[in-house]
């Protein structure tokens, strides 16, 4: 059996290293840019098609709960009319923790696949679960996808009440805490929270 | 300004929602009552402008020592249902040190046998029942409410004059 296999990984490795005999090198060459310019570009594609907020509700998980639940957050609807979509938050921008992320969310299609969380009450038990994930990865990444948009060094305290400029003169600027570990909650219902640092 | 010109944003939004919805809030006459649309029925009124909430974080005074205090910040989007309670993540006993709030005053855990408990009673569970965030509104109604000190000023004053 395995030496079956042997010699069929053999056989191939013979023919990628003789010289084509049929195909010129502009051909192969020419012809290997233009592939490789339709798969990468398709990859790409398909990449920035899953990264829409269509995409993310086209599942009724995320459509009937958190998209819901997101709506009435001043992240969906605001006076300046700047609207926070799903991976704006929940996918890294930066190319190569994107494709990890996207890695990561192969788990979420076995959850469709098998439904995991099918039904509002199956959502409800998860809920948990589900928060901590966020939470876990805001915190490891200092919660990067906030600070995408809102920046630390652009911060006008002036602008801001009195307590939220405290907090973040004091808490945030020494780097003790970061953007999640006070904003949970702030685009989807909160679970219980028993026993969670700070509540 | 003068806190008895603040009127609680409940309080507000009730009276707006049963009141005309004229442009500017004053107050409604008598004779209009009973009419308070205050528009023909084919014809949809603009309503008031939204009012802004006070978020000034500065404790406002109790316009009588029972008043539950009111809130000086906005509590847009806070959750307080049976999975959660926003307001206790600062107003706790044990989060105070953290958020320099008040805290909620121990009768918050007291059920009405005045047993104490662990947890805020069920009963005080919802912040939002007494505590109100104000509005920066013009007074809808007149009130003529005089604070208990002020009646004992008043009464000193008289005995003085005698």
């Amino acid at each position: 059996m395995i030496a079956k296999l042997l010699a069929t990984l053999k056989k191939i490795w013979v023919v990628l290293r003789k010289p084509s005999v049929h195909y010129s090198l502009g051909f192969l060459t020419l012809g290997g840019f233009i592939a490789g310019v339709i798969f990468w570009g398709g990859f790409n594609t398909a990449l920035s098609v899953s990264n829409t907020e269509a995409f993310c509700i086209s599942c009724h998980e995320m459509e009937n709960n958190v998209y819901q639940e997101l709506q009435s957050t001043i992240h969906f609807t605001n006076r300046s009319g700047v609207r926070a979509t799903c991976p704006d938050c929940h996918v890294p921008h930066n190319w190569t923790d994107k494709i990890a992320r996207k890695m990561q969310a192969s788990k979420e299609v076995w959850g469709k696949v098998f439904g995991t969380i099918n039904t509002p009450e199956k959502f409800e038990a998860k809920r948990r679960e589900l928060a901590e994930h966020e939470w876990a990865r805001l915190k490891a990444n200092d919660s990067l996808e906030c600070r995408n948009c809102h920046n630390f060094d652009y911060m006008d305290f002036t602008r801001q009440s009195q307590r939220a400029a405290n907090m973040h003169s004091t808490s945030l600027a020494s780097g003790e805490k970061t953007c999640i570990d006070c904003h949970k909650g702030i685009a989807h219902q909160l679970p219980d929270m028993q026993g969670v640092e700070g509540w | 300004m003068n806190p008895l010109l603040r009127i609680s944003a409940a309080a507000l939004v009730s009276v707006t929602l049963t009141s005309s919805f004229n442009a500017t809030a004053e107050a409604i006459p008598a004779d209009k009552i009973a009419t308070l649309r205050e528009a023909p029925l084919n014809v949809e009124p603009t309503p008031p402008v939204m009012q802004k909430v006070i978020n000034s974080d500065v404790k406002e005074v109790r316009n009588y020592p029972m008043q539950p205090p009111v809130i000086p910040h906005k509590i847009d989007g806070y959750q307080v249902n049976l999975k959660v309670n926003k307001c206790m993540s600062c107003h706790a006993r044990t989060r105070t040190g953290d958020s320099q709030a008040p805290m909620v005053s121990v009768t918050h855990y007291m059920d009405r046998e005045n047993n104490f408990l662990a947890e805020l009673s069920p009963r005080r569970y919802f912040c939002t029942q007494c505590h109100v965030p104000q509005l920066d509104a013009k007074l809808l109604v007149p009130n003529d409410f005089v604070d208990m000190d002020t009646l004992i000023k008043a009464d000193i004053n008289k005995e003085a004059e005698h």
